[in-house]
């Protein structure tokens, strides 16, 4: 009756491979497969912000050919690296699933403190840096505090920092309302000039994919002696080279012109690092488990005071980051540092990127994926020379998409059981 | 209404041991004045009917609600259970009813939030081998421990409950409707499983509305009814006395279905009324 499937009896050995009513990928076909049926149950990762990329950027540079040239893009970088730390600390909080809308105003003060200790009282750079920081991480657990205290939720307890912290600024800045940052420091070098030499960028593209080769073939071979399925070296070989060869591309393509801007490696470093924290940490996994089911989580006995405390403070001080990364872009502290679209970018870049705004679902590199989205808009409208106006309003269809695909995967993943 | 947890207990280690515990919602008294014994090796049904307050005692002995007075003893001390890690630590897990999965995490994820393995490198492999080896144990059938919670059927999530609560090889196991959401087999499944957890020298605390379940697997079915102890059974009460405890009268709205279809089937034997 019952029809009986020929197994390799060396697979069925395997712990994770028991059931013998799972299909399993196998082989590189296999692996497409797979790829395609969770596409199609609403499981996107990044592939549509991958896709709008590629129309964006379709579109701009057939309207302008000097969109995509070499020096446009090491441009795009630098800019890409001040809003995109905060699009970070923004994923960081959509992750617990509250929300931070002060980001912009918080990176506005920290620019404008920054310039009043060093510039004005003549403090040390590193200093007036570190009190920036600190601001930062004080305002986010003042956040913090009144979320876990009061239940104060995020939405408005942000909203009421927005108005006061660029009041605060406002105030710091005083009547002359800018400090121009000296432009022959360390400083405004690394956010205007400073780019790796072309050798040290291209042993940097190395290292991820030699990385993520070692790395996982040795969990491969700690899979396979635990007696768990594991990928066979070809795959992870395929994967590597893939990796390296793209990087290398864009590297080679930016060396062209001046190079990769230094503030774009902090940036990068700053989201592997946090990729890192989210998900190869206890406490990254209790960030993720805090934004599913917030219940559940205290009752795994995961402090989910603490957990929130840290993503407040982690995303305000990375607005303090950006502040001053801004800052030294700009070569200035000024009242407008932080202000208008500063603050949903940063949000837009978090969400378009693919980290869901209903928490639990979020990854570093989507911070790193919408602020090239984002900024590619700015850029290419800039070139066309067309006014804010548009920039805002197309950036703002933009975001709308993004979290009109970021529901309907949520609503197919929830029917094909993968919410 | 005899106390009979002196005869049952024949010397084994006293787990638990509640004394008066009362807990107020504002003016609601959810929990009136209960006492509580667990002994090792002994599997504990707490029955009662909605409202009863069984839920409420679950949650205060695993730490989410403190009770309003009362004290409770775990092995011989005095504990007071502040939060969930505090009852944790001591031994005593937990398996809600609604399960307190993260829906958004993979099955190994969900055994081990809290308890993470290395917690600055997050040792994927180790957990991921002692996962099978747990749900290999409750004999479970899933197809990865890979895939999010949410992609699983009902009993799935159970067992990965179950599973989770025996991580940490705790001394006393509270299931909160263990088997309201499951099929045959793994009802049955989940018996076995807490007659082999009791075996193993812990004391299992069940909330169950399945008298049959309770009476497969009881040693003692301890009644709550308003939130007051309302009577102790051995598993071959009758059916009768159990529900008059825990309705409160012999005069109930079961007892008296029960009379009339006695009476129905008396006169005119009729198919249904075999049930």
């Amino acid at each position: 009756m019952t029809k009986s499937v020929e197994r390799d009896p060396a697979v069925a050995a395997m712990l994770d491979r028991r059931d013998e009513r799972v299909r399993h990928a196998q082989g590189i076909g296999g692996v497409i497969r797979s790829f395609l049926d969770r596409v199609r149950s609403g499981d996107l990762g990044s592939l549509p912000v991958v896709i709008g990329l590629v129309i964006i950027w379709t579109v701009f540079q057939t309207l302008n050919p000097v969109f995509l040239a070499p020096n446009n893009l090491v441009n795009l970088l630098f800019d890409s690296s001040t809003v995109g730390v905060m699009a970070l600390g923004i994923v960081c909080i959509l992750t617990v699933g509250e929300i931070d809308l002060s980001v912009g105003s918080v990176s506005g003060f920290a620019s404008a403190l920054v310039g009043v200790l060093w510039v004005n009282q003549g403090w040390p750079l590193a200093l007036a840096i570190l009190a920036a920081l600190a601001f930062g991480t004080v305002i986010g657990a003042g956040y913090a505090f009144l979320f876990n205290r009061f239940g104060m939720p995020s939405f408005v307890s942000t909203l009421a920092g927005l108005l006061s912290i660029l009041g605060l600024q406002l105030y710091l800045l005083g009547s002359t309302g800018s400090i121009n940052l000296p432009y022959d420091s360390p400083l405004v070098n690394f956010g205007q000039l400073l780019v790796m030499p072309a050798v040290v960028a291209y042993v940097l593209a190395a290292v991820p994919g030699i990385a993520l080769l070692v790395l996982e073939y040795r969990t491969a071979n700690r899979r396979r002696e635990a007696g768990l399925s594991s990928d066979f070296f070809g795959r992870l070989l395929l994967r590597a080279v893939v990796v390296t060869v793209i990087l290398e591309a864009i590297v080679y393509y930016l060396n062209l012109d001046r190079g990769i801007p230094w503030m774009f490696g902090l940036f990068v470093g700053l989201v592997l690092a946090m990729n890192y924290a989210l998900t190869r940490t206890k406490w990254g996994r209790s960030m993720t488990a805090v934004g599913g089911n917030r219940e559940a989580a205290r009752r795994a006995g995961i402090n989910v005071h603490y957990i929130y405390a840290t993503a407040f403070m982690l995303c305000s001080a990375l607005a303090a980051v950006g502040g001053i990364l801004s800052a030294a872009r700009l070569a200035s502290a000024s009242q407008q540092a932080g202000a208008g679209d500063v603050n949903l970018n940063a949000i837009a870049a978090a969400v378009i990127g693919g980290t869901s705004l209903f928490g639990g679902r979020g990854s570093a590199y989507s911070a790193l994926l919408g602020i090239i989205v984002i900024q590619s808009i700015a850029s290419g409208l800039t070139l066309l020379d067309l006014s804010s106006s548009l920039r805002y309003m197309i950036t703002g269809a933009v975001l709308a998409i993004a979290v009109i695909v970021d529901s309907l995967a949520r609503r197919s993943r929830v029917s094909h059981g993968r919410a | 209404m005899t106390d009979t947890s002196q005869e049952l207990s024949d010397g084994a280690e006293l787990v638990l041991s509640l004394r008066g515990i009362s807990k107020n919602f504002g003016a609601v008294s959810a929990l009136t004045e209960i006492n509580l014994d667990v002994h090792a090796g002994e599997v504990v049904a707490l029955v009662g009917d909605n409202g009863a307050g069984k839920s409420t005692l679950v949650k205060i002995l695993a730490g989410v609600h403190q009770p309003s007075s009362g004290s409770v003893t775990f092995r011989g001390k005095p504990v007071t259970l502040a939060d969930p890690s505090a009852a944790l630590r001591l031994g005593i897990a937990t398996v809600f009813q609604d399960l307190a999965l993260c829906e958004n995490l993979d099955v190994v994820a969900n055994i081990f939030l809290g308890r993470e393995l290395s917690p600055l490198r997050l040792d994927e492999v180790s957990m991921e081998v002692k996962a099978w080896t747990l749900l290999n144990e409750l004999s479970a059938r899933l197809p990865s421990v890979r895939e999010p919670v949410a992609s699983l059927s009902g009993g799935q999530r159970q067992t990965v409950a179950i599973a989770r609560s025996l991580l940490l090889e705790p001394k006393l196991i509270l299931l909160d409707e263990p088997t309201a959401a499951l099929g045959v087999a793994q009802t049955a499944e989940v018996l076995d499983l807490i007659e082999r957890v009791r075996d193993r020298g812990l004391g299992v605390i069940m909330v169950s509305h399945n008298m049959e379940d309770v009476r497969a697997v009881a040693d003692r079915i301890v009644v709550l009814r308003l939130g007051r102890n309302n009577g102790v059974f051995e598993p071959d009460a009758s059916n009768q006395d159990l529900v008059s405890a825990i309705t409160g009268a012999a005069n109930n709205s079961v007892s008296r279905r029960v009379t009339r279809r006695q009476a129905q089937s008396d006169q005119a034997p009729t198919p249904e009324a075999r049930r």
